[in-house]
């Protein structure tokens, strides 16, 4: 099998068409917008943790396009379940990035109304939400719905996991309206694809029964042509596509991690001349889509975002000690009801200390 | 009222749930056609269409993990486990997913989910099909775990099961499945108990003995022999396993001032030790005798020739009935 990547801007700027991937009407700068919208806020999200005011942040850079591209082919009925980076997706979804930062900070683990954004919750664990997207998708064909489809984010390293192959076994064997979406950031951590697997991930998709395809992951316009059809194959009935956007993980893993430990700067640097965001603003300089005017108001924005992120985050209250107990279930138990009781009158014999 | 077995009441609370609420689903392993392994199923994917009654591939994660997928689009998927030892394979999405997305999502997320397991040995079965795992799922909150112990509970709690909004881990006993009794399969949803309230299948004045699932019949059978000489055993059916319905077990032992507990579990960190320490704290003043627990040893489940070694019997319970008189 020959290993074929989809591009349809290349590393400096230059547009190429594909047959296959027609491309007409596409809100460029809209998506470089997202882009350096969303990069700006990882770097702020970073600073954030430098400074202690995040326990954590996993950095999406490098991988903007892989994000913002797929993402902004989904329609406003489309369901996405994202991993633990997706925060390029959840800006497309309309999710107020204070929210991802809510879940970092460790104020909550991420308490937004998926339905409400069509975005469901983080997941941390490697892989569960390929099969929490393939039975919404089953979810999907039994309402006999024909304009919704799911897609589902995960890395290289998921591919490994047990719940993935069961994942696309489920959706190939029920043909239910799903993509997965696999951004192959070169790391599981400091793992290569090469511990993960011998044949490319995306050939992966042929022993299941469905198509796979690579695309060139720091390309906005293939991740959105790429993922738009595979979509609209899936509302047709078509059934599951395998996508693999082949970026790379220019950050650390997350802010814990120190990847000078397994990879050379050679490296790093040699993915910086392919990057997701210096290719476009190149493609709309020479093409004149867009004037140094159009940058300087785009830098201004995100400075503005990034001013307001940061002081929503810092001005994040701490939960309320009793609402640890909370939501566990539909209603309280007797149990619970008698902990939280507990611990109330414990926390208040320190009140009584602090008035004596 | 007609008298039916163990299994039929599950099929006869299942096909009420799938009658009176298009989004119930049924799914597993030869759940379809087959009628389930234990034929539970029987007839429902014939009556409801292979839709609602879904024969799944081989794969108990994908069980799982779908089932919240189906949930979070609206749908309430009953999902069965082949054997309790074969659970295992799903155990994460149950602890980490199923468990966790009310909690995680600040209430913004309901997952009824219920997963059917039968349980428990007794039937001289080979490996894995003969465990009692349930106390790994009420470890972990969010959970709602519970037990049916004869064919009317089973159609009540079943059917509960299915109307209840958090995710429910539903036992069964397998060896009970063919256990006759008067079911009444026209009761309305909330005719008997609430799912999360312990039942007193016999009341006694002398012993509280608790226990779940198979074992309930085997108190019942141990009650009534020592009641010939001249013990008054109460025996409570836990029903709920988590949360515990603390308040019937404490009720019971401050008027007995004795406590057994019975499962087929290992004694080693099972549901006794729980229910011994808040016993403990809250009947201190009331219990002749330390709380005493009868079950599993703390061995993997042996081969079928010798599990009568390993599974309480009537005579291994009245053993510990005496014992706590004995102090």
């Amino acid at each position: 099998m020959t290993t074929e990547t989809i591009q349809l801007l290349t590393p400096d700027g230059e547009r190429v068409d594909h047959p296959k991937y027609p491309l007409d009407d596409v809100d460029i700068k809209g998506m470089y917008r997202d882009m350096v919208l969303v990069r700006r806020i990882d770097t702020e999200a970073i600073a954030l943790q430098r400074q202690g005011q995040l326990g954590l942040w996993a950095s999406l850079l490098g991988q903007e396009a892989a994000q913002i591209g797929s993402a902004r082919a989904l329609s406003a009925k489309d369901m996405a379940f994202p991993s633990y980076r997706e925060h390029g997706v959840a800006w497309c979804r309309g999710l107020d990035p204070i929210r991802v930062i809510e879940l970092f900070r460790g104020v909550n683990q991420g308490s937004w109304d998926p339905e409400e954004h069509k975005f469901h919750l983080y997941t941390v664990v490697i892989g569960d939400q390929t099969l929490h997207a393939t039975g919404y998708a089953m979810g999907i064909k039994h309402d006999g719905v024909e304009d919704e489809a799911v897609i589902a984010y995960f890395g290289d390293g998921a591919t490994s996991q047990g719940d993935v192959s069961e994942a696309f076994s489920w959706a190939s064997v029920f043909n239910v309206p799903v993509v997965f979406f696999c951004q192959n950031n070169q790391f599981a951590i400091s793992a290569p694809p090469e511990r993960q697997s011998r044949v490319p991930l995306y050939q992966r998709a042929s022993g299941f029964g469905f198509p796979g395809v690579r695309v060139d992951g720091n390309d906005v316009l293939a991740c959105y042509a790429v993922t738009r059809q595979a979509l609209r194959a899936a509302r047709e009935g078509q059934g599951p596509t395998l996508i693999e956007a082949f970026t790379y993980r220019m950050g650390a893993h997350t802010t814990t991690d120190d990847p000078t430990r397994y990879r050379a700067a050679t490296e790093v640097e040699a993915w910086r001349l392919r990057d997701p965001i210096e290719r476009v603003r190149s493609y709309l300089t020479r093409t004149g889509q867009a004037d140094a005017a159009f940058f300087e108001q785009l830098e201004t924005e995100a400075d503005a975002l990034a001013v307001r992120l940061r002081a929503a985050c810092v001005a994040l209250p701490d939960p309320p000690p009793l609402s640890v107990f909370d939501h566990v279930y539909a209603d309280s138990t007797a149990i619970l009801d008698a902990e939280r009781a507990q611990y109330a009158a414990y926390l208040e014999g320190f009140d009584e200390e602090v008035a004596r | 009222m007609t008298k039916i077995t163990l299994s039929r009441a599950l099929n006869e609370g299942m096909r009420r749930a799938l009658e009176a609420d298009p989004k119930v689903m049924i799914m597993g392993e030869d759940v379809g056609k087959l009628g389930g392994v234990f034929r539970v199923t029987d007839g429902l994917q014939k009556d409801f269409g292979e839709h609602r009654v879904m024969d799944t591939p081989l794969a108990e994660a994908g069980i799982v993990g779908t089932a919240i997928g189906l949930a979070l689009r609206g749908y309430r998927p009953v999902c069965e486990i082949q054997f309790d030892g074969f659970v295992f394979p799903a155990t994460d999405q149950i602890v980490s997913q199923l468990a966790k997305m009310r909690y995680r999502s600040r209430g913004l997320v309901s997952l009824p989910v219920v997963i059917r397991i039968p349980f428990g040995g007794g039937i001289g079965a080979v490996e894995h099909h003969s465990e009692s795992p349930e106390i790994f799922f009420a470890h972990t909150a969010g959970l709602r775990v519970v037990a049916c112990a004869d064919p009317a509970d089973a159609f009540a709690m079943i059917r509960l099961a299915i109307a209840c909004n958090d995710p429910v881990i539903f036992f069964e006993p397998k060896r009970r499945y063919w256990d006759k009794a008067e079911v009444d399969t026209s009761a309305p949803l909330d005719a008997g108990l609430p799912l999360d309230q312990a039942r007193i299948v016999l009341p006694g004045s002398d012993v509280t003995l608790l226990s779940y699932g198979p074992l309930i019949r085997t108190c019942v059978e141990a009650a009534l022999a020592a009641h010939e000489d001249g013990r008054s055993i109460e025996v409570i059916d836990l029903r709920s396993l988590s949360p515990l319905d603390v308040a019937t077990v404490t009720e019971s032992v401050t008027r007995t001032g004795r406590c057994v507990v019975a499962h087929e579990a290992p004694v080693y960190a099972g549901l006794g030790a729980e229910i011994a320490a808040r016993v403990t704290e809250q009947c201190f003043y009331h219990l002749e005798a330390p709380v005493l627990r009868v079950g599993g040893f703390a061995i993997p489940y042996p081969a079928a020739k010798a599990e009568e070694h390993y599974l309480p019997d009537l005579d291994r319970i009245l053993d510990a009935v005496d014992r706590t008189f004995a102090f």
